[in-house]
């Protein structure tokens, strides 16, 4: 069974067209990553899938994304966002401690056994690979942690919730390369049980990260083949040429 | 010739400590006035007697009852209704032209001359609604009076929330009221608070509002009920500054000390509070 299954979908913002025509599936337990230049529908096409697109009032769309063989139009929001969680380019601590903004999600889908939220926040930072270094300032504020832990509570955050789908957009953009590389690192733990969708600036993330690629270009989606196929011996010579110059 | 930058900048500073000056010197000159002249008069008896013989002696306790009535009254109103519409503006309603019309009007109400509050309530909630002279009917047009104040303060506080917290809290699943609820109500809750007390200050010092629909000209006894008449600081000032004469400028002054000393109070409050916010504020 497929996980997501996109038919010609165009999504326009005011006369902008960000997305053109783009078909394709994701299939369940894979690791997607997405790559393309700045501009070309990457952030669009992920916010598609959480429905966060519609928060802009100028955002159409036409087509339509099946999530496990519902249209996702059709779907409560809050439902599909709690199947399908979000972690930002930016580290997004919401202004809380850290405890609490683990436990945002799950309080707010009705949760309220204090030992159950204890259990489910440690669980939840562990497999963010936070816990350690956070157990004994659960009570401070999420923004007295760096960068680099902040995107983990972030990572942790969505993972309370019990996703079936982590989107992640750019999530290393603004880290170092140590931070980078444990943000990776709880990443590709992950893959066991999550369906990810990662969308990079840094192709050898998606290299390393990836088990099937997406090219994007100008809203259109030029490839999407198993990693190593593309970073070898890529069909287009679109997705050749943005990779040499990447690599290169 | 050359401009010389550092003259340039030497004027500019000239005109700017000029214009802080200004400012600045009236109002501590009327601050020190009023505190010169009305602290004497300030006891014990002044703050929790009766006015006596006219109005020439005694103090001024029903007034202040009656203003803080009146400002509770017309906060009790003016809050929860304020911020409701606050929320829609700012959560709910559609970026459009009629809205931003709308928005627009609000922040222009703010600067419509209190004698028109004053004249709106006495036709609806005096006469129409039948109400009468009553603190109820006083209230109610204070209310009014400081909505546009509350509306627009707790909007921009609203506003003011970044919009990747709202982001966050709808990924994660909550829902847009849950979201509201809290995220977006408790970082602007310092906002809302200073919004409401500016609008509390403005409503205890006004005179034109209470003029027609509550104010007594003197009532010894204090008010039973909410469809009484009261006394309030301001037009208690103005009766007997004007209205009444001889008395003694040391009750004259006191008044207005007190009718000072509870606005500055107020803004103290705000002050306080949104301090104690700023420094929890985590971002
Ligand atoms: N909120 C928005 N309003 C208007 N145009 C937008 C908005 N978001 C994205 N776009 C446009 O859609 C196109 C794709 O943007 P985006 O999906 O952010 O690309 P990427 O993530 O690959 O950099 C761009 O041309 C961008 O200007
Ligand atoms: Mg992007």
């Amino acid at each position: 069974m497929v996980k997501f299954e996109i038919n010609d979908l165009n999504i326009w913002f005011d006369s902008t067209q960000a997305l053109k025509d783009v078909s394709m599936q994701i299939l369940p337990n894979e690791v997607l990553s997405v790559i393309g230049p700045s501009n070309s529908g990457k952030t669009t096409f992920l916010r598609m899938l959480n429905r966060m697109n519609d928060l802009n009032p100028n955002f159409r769309m036409s087509g339509n994304v099946m999530f496990e063989k519902e249209d996702i139009m059709k779907i409560d929001v809050e439902l599909l966002r709690r199947k399908i969680g979000m972690v930002f380019a930016l580290p997004l601590p919401l202004p809380l401690s850290i405890f609490d903004n683990v436990a945002y999600g799950v309080r707010m889908h009705g949760l309220t056994d204090k030992t159950r939220m204890a259990e489910k926040v440690r669980e939840a930072l562990r497999q963010g690979y936070l816990w350690d270094e956070v157990k004994d300032r659960l009570t401070e504020s999420a923004f007295k942690l760096s960068g680099g832990q902040q995107q983990r509570l972030c990572i942790a955050r969505t993972l309370a919730v019990e996703p079936e789908v982590i989107l992640f957009d750019e999530p290393c953009s603004g880290l170092d390369p140590i931070s980078t590389a444990k943000v990776e690192d709880a990443m590709v733990k992950l893959k066991e049980k999550y369906t990810i969708i990662l969308v990079t600036n840094n192709v050898k993330q998606a290299a390393r990260v990836g088990d099937r690629t997406a090219f994007f270009l100008n809203g259109e989606l030029v490839e999407l083949d198993k990693t190593d196929k593309i970073f070898t011996a890529p069909r287009d010579k679109r997705t050749d040429g943005y990779i040499r110059g990447k690599f290169g | 010739m050359k401009r010389n930058p550092h003259r340039t900048q030497n004027i500019a500073f000239f005109f700017l400590l000029v214009a802080m000056l200004l400012i600045v010197v009236p109002v501590s000159l009327i601050v020190v006035i009023i505190i010169q002249k009305g602290l004497p008069a300030i006891n014990w008896q002044f703050l929790s007697d009766v006015p006596r013989q006219g109005m020439r002696a005694g103090g001024i306790f029903p007034a202040i009852v009656g203003t803080i009535y009146l400002v509770t009254g017309a906060i009790i109103f003016a809050l929860p209704i304020g911020l409701l519409a606050a929320i829609y503006l700012s959560e709910y309603s559609k970026d459009n032209p009629l809205n931003r019309i709308i928005k627009l009007a609000i922040v222009n109400l703010a600067g419509v001359p209190s004698v028109v509050y004053g004249l709106f309530g006495l036709a609806l909630f005096v006469v129409f609604f039948k109400f009468g002279a009553s603190i109820l009917s006083g209230s109610l047009t204070l209310g009014i009076m400081i909505l546009p104040i509350i509306i627009t303060t707790s909007r921009e506080a609203l506003e003011s929330v970044p919009q990747s917290f709202r982001e966050v809290s709808l990924s994660l699943g909550a829902s847009k009221w849950q979201t509201i609820r809290h995220i977006v109500l408790p970082n602007a809750i310092p906002g809302i608070l200073t919004g409401t007390i500016l609008g509390l200050g403005r409503a205890a010092g006004e005179t034109a509002p209470i003029l027609f629909t509550v104010a007594a000209f003197y009532l010894p006894q204090l008010p039973k009920s909410i469809f009484d008449q009261a006394m309030a600081l301001p037009y208690h000032l103005y009766v007997i500054s004007t209205q009444v004469p001889n008395v003694d400028e040391k009750i004259r002054y006191g008044t207005a000390f007190v009718l000072l000393a509870l606005v500055l109070f107020m803004n103290l409050v705000a002050i306080i509070i949104r301090y104690k916010f700023r420094k929890k504020k985590k971002w």
